[in-house]
């Protein structure tokens, strides 16, 4: 019998497979299309201090092999998730939530991770310091070893749980911000975020995104996320969660090798809603097929 | 919402760009207004498109050719797609009245038909404006003579009907209700005309299609809605538009 058991910072997952954040809602909304507690977790959608519409539209553009979005943190506001979202939430899931938090300054962050600390449903803070989609904030805090480990030393004082930090690939050297996090009391880390990219409309001439820039996701970033995974887990001691493109069994299987403890999927949700339950399915077949037993015993066990 | 696989059973052109496809398969619940998501070989995201009839167990659709993706499904003649299905809000048609109105400008004509059916066989005496830029574009004309609705067709250039546009036409009708599907400039021009209450469908560009994304959202006096989710259809009287 496979194992697909990983512990992700004191709790213990059923699978390695996260469901990533901004294309999983708050979860309820997928538990009509499946029992979402096949679930190793979820992240659930960045949530801020005060509520946001984000970006004006057009804000999505398809790309070869993935998508740009610039939603730019959508969000009811922290009171409301408490208040609305997680109740709703807690009828269709049972397990453990990860709490992905963003801001724009650092009390902002201080301020919504509090908050989150106090709801029993929350097992982790994941905290976004790397959304590409917003001015003066999200990625500002991330693409600088030093304001990353201000807000990561600001959130870790509020809180007793599990602090993850998910870090932006949009730097030239990222596993200098990710020891910086590490030094600064981040229980884990979390990578990558989307990629900066474009695309231009010919026949308009313009942006396609009406925002010009926004995050690019999707299978074609993979290898990349696969590189700043290995990196990052090579360079830290503690857990790493991989993601970025990941769309298959065999995906969160490399992702485990290059050093990840648990493995994010994000937009392959948005083309599949199944894609989560799917991968869970299929990851026995894989397992075996590698003659791998237990998941665990995989985690950076490339061979360089 | 719904995933699953259609049969490919026609696909025809309608005029020099638009196309109609017939798929069959898993489609009775289907709604006028809602639309469906079709993914396509080697193309990321999926294409939302509008329902222009359910008969049974056929659905039909009509899109104009623009990009890649109906590039390639202009190309296809028999075979599987895989599509999400029953998404979005649909039109409401309890709120009808006796004399609906029904406007549909270019490739906001299709979802109009089977509302159309749906209102002429509850016995409503409907009209239907079919807004065009020009003859050579105009399609659907007989289908909507054949539901026995009163039908006008308008041109911008006059080479066919009523030269002018939708709203030219609105004039010289009484209606209880209006529902209303086209490029937004003729929204806002239906908005602004329009004597009654009524619902517009909208587009936008979306990621998922079922709300998960939130690529798609637009402000309400109701707050954010989910063009794919809480839309495509709003009611006229949510619409914050300052016309």
């Amino acid at each position: 019998m496979a194992d697909l058991k990983v512990n992700l910072l004191g709790i213990e997952l059923d699978n390695p497979v996260i469901p990533a954040s901004g294309t999983f809602g708050y979860g309820y909304e997928f538990s009509e299309l499946y029992d979402i507690n096949v679930l190793g977790t979820f992240s659930f959608k960045g949530t801020t201090k005060e509520p946001r519409f984000g970006n004006p539209t057009p804000r999505i553009a398809e790309c070869t092999a993935g998508m740009i979005n610039a939603v730019g943190l959508q969000n009811p506001g922290v009171h409301k998730v408490i208040e609305e979202e997680l109740p709703k939430l807690k009828k269709c899931f049972n397990k453990k939530v990860m709490a992905n938090v963003s801001g724009f300054s650092i009390e902002d962050y201080a301020y919504t991770c509090e908050l989150l600390d106090k709801q029993e449903q929350v097992g982790w803070l994941e905290v976004n310091v790397s959304c590409p989609n917003v001015h003066g904030g999200g990625m500002s805090f991330g693409t600088n070893p030093e304001m990353a480990s201000k807000v990561t030393e600001a959130v870790k004082k509020v809180t007793n749980k599990p602090v993850i930090i998910k870090l932006s690939p949009n730097v030239t050297d990222i596993v200098s911000i990710a020891k910086a996090c590490e030094s600064a009391g981040a229980d884990g880390i979390s990578l990558i975020n989307t990629m900066l990219g474009m695309r231009i409309d010919l026949a308009r001439r313009t942006p396609v995104i009406k925002n010009v820039k926004g995050g690019f996701s999707g299978s074609a970033i993979f290898p990349v996320a696969v590189r700043m995974v290995y990196e990052v887990a090579s360079a830290v001691n503690v857990p790493v969660i991989g993601m970025g493109g990941v769309s298959s069994a065999e995906d969160v299987i490399e992702m485990m090798l290059a050093g990840a403890t648990a493995v994010e999927v994000g937009a392959q949700n948005l083309i599949n809603p199944y894609a989560c339950r799917d991968i869970i399915n299929d990851l026995p077949r894989v397992m075996e097929k590698y003659k791998i037993n237990s998941l665990k015993e995989i985690i950076k066990g490339v061979r360089v | 919402m719904k995933q699953t696989y259609l049969e490919i059973i026609s696909n025809k052109p309608l005029t020099e760009s638009v196309m109609e496809m017939k798929l069959k398969g898993d489609v009775s619940t289907l709604k006028a207004g809602q639309f469906v998501n079709i993914k396509l070989e080697g193309l990321y995201l999926r294409r939302p498109i509008s329902v222009c009839n359910v008969c049974g167990s056929e659905l039909t659709i009509i899109y104009k050719i623009v990009g890649k993706g109906t590039e390639q499904m202009s190309k296809m003649q028999g075979g599987t797609l895989d599509v999400l299905t029953e998404l979005g809000n649909g039109y409401d048609l309890s709120l009808s009245g006796d004399t609906p109105l029904l406007i549909g400008g270019g490739v906001g004509v299709p979802p109009m038909y089977y509302l159309a059916k749906l209102l002429t066989s509850q016995g409503k005496k409907v009209s239907v404006i079919l807004g065009f830029n020009t003859k050579s574009e105009v399609f659907y004309e007989n289908e909507f003579k054949a539901l026995s609705a009163n039908v006008i067709v308008t041109t911008v250039d006059g080479s066919y009907g009523v030269k002018g546009f939708v709203t030219t036409a609105m004039k010289d009708i009484d209606y209880s209700y209006f529902y209303t599907c086209g490029p937004e400039p003729m929204l806002k021009a239906v908005y602004k005309e329009s004597k009654t209450l009524g619902e517009f469908s909208f587009e936008e560009r979306m990621g998922c299609g079922f709300g998960a994304c939130m690529g798609c959202s637009c402000k309400t006096i109701y707050g954010n809605k989910r063009i794919c989710k809480e839309g495509p259809v709003l009611k006229k009287e949510e619409l914050l538009w300052q016309i």
